[in-house]
């Protein structure tokens, strides 16, 4: 084998999109940002990466009391059980109501890609409503629960339902504020990039919240539900 | 390096750069992007009915109906990452999906792990004697944690 011929399988790697071993088209490496040569990457891209690496950080939390509830699912200590208690057609209208405000919220980032002010308050004011709907309906479940003498002391397994359910509650309530927030600040301050840039932060935590949520209705309240 | 060659070769990197998560690249286009989250919307609306009427009507074989319900929220799960959180599996996307891949790693050791040394230790317990014959019966002392039922 001579010197100057690359063998088969060097043609094969060239142009590699995802920049194994740092070259490009075989010669030199990518001018993209964040590759070395290419300087840092943008501010954007850096805070909404990091803001990913908190959310992961708060599902792995989420993951924990998930692990809790289905361990002490079994320990009701004669109170009621989760058949008892769980009003399935409740849940489909919070699953409904949630789900639709993940959807204006997709609705409000591309206004604010396209810098469009009405369309973008109104979006985050469907979002606020829709959210705020959620919190009430499950506001009112677990103030029910208590009332009817199943509060979070009465058993283990109430203890971890409150703890998932309620702790996804309290995350659905900061997002609201942070919603409301990010409305007045765009409205104030108009579209500069650090208020685009914690707009964005803000419709992956209420993105996330709605991933959340599915697990949260599939294993506490369908699953629980299973007599 | 001339500046025009550096300007083409800047439009030639223009699909290697990154992006950030949450954010589809080039979504100059407002329609385009909105016919995403339709899509994503009627395919999450498809799986959670799907999941509910799993449960409620009873066309499904009693014991398959968990592992029904699991596949379709993990299937949503995947929907709203896809079209609501644009992660994807391009070289632009290549540190989300790894820190993605980082944290269902670590929810699937927490969750799986949990599950399964809790369900050995309850499985090897003893049975719980039934509250006759103590003195301080009037509180019937059950464990905490009894074996699951199904």
């Amino acid at each position: 084998m001579s010197g100057t011929a690359s063998p088969a399988w060097v043609t094969a790697l060239r142009g590699d999109p995802y920049h194994l071993g740092h070259t490009r088209d075989g010669h030199g490496e990518s001018r993209a940002t964040g590759r070395g040569t290419g300087g840092p990457s943008p501010k954007r891209i850096i805070v909404a990466y990091g803001f990913w690496i908190f959310i992961l950080s708060d599902i792995v939390m989420f993951a924990s009391f998930f692990a809790s509830y289905a361990v002490l699912q079994g320990g009701v200590s004669d109170g009621p059980t989760g058949p008892e208690i769980f009003d399935l057609d409740r849940i489909a209208i919070e699953t409904a109501l949630l789900l639709l405000s993940s959807f204006t919220c997709g609705m409000a980032s591309l206004a604010l890609s396209a810098r469009r002010m009405l369309l973008f308050q109104t979006a985050m004011a469907v979002t606020f409503c829709l959210g705020a709907g959620f919190v009430a309906l499950e506001v009112m479940e677990l103030h029910d629960l208590i009332q009817r003498g199943a509060g979070p002391s009465r058993s283990a397994f109430l203890s971890s339902f409150f703890t998932l359910v309620g702790c996804h509650g309290l995350h659905v309530t900061v997002g609201l504020l942070w919603l409301l927030t990010m409305m007045a600040q765009v409205l104030t301050k108009g579209f500069r990039s650090d208020i685009v840039r914690r707009t964005l932060c803000f419709a992956l935590f209420w993105h996330a919240l709605d991933i959340v949520w599915v697990g949260v209705f599939s294993v506490v309240y369908l699953m629980g539900s299973i007599t | 390096m001339s500046h025009a060659d550096h300007a083409s070769a800047e439009d030639l990197d223009r699909h290697q750069t990154e992006v950030a998560p949450g954010e589809e690249f080039a979504e100059e286009d407002i329609g385009k992007g909105i016919r995403g989250y339709l899509i994503g919307l009627a395919l999450a609306t498809l799986l959670t009915v799907c999941s509910f009427a799993v449960v409620h009507a009873k066309f499904v074989w009693a014991p398959a109906v968990p592992v029904a319900v699991i596949v379709f929220a993990i299937a949503q799960m995947g929907v709203h990452l896809v079209f609501f959180l644009h992660i994807t599996t391009g070289p632009d996307n290549i540190n989300n999906v790894m820190a993605l891949a980082f944290g269902v790693l670590f929810v699937v050791l927490l969750i799986g792990g949990s599950v399964w040394i809790m369900s050995n230790m309850n499985s090897n317990m003893m049975p719980a004697t039934p509250p006759s014959s103590s003195p301080q019966s009037s509180q019937p002392a059950m464990p905490m944690t009894r074996p699951m039922r199904h």
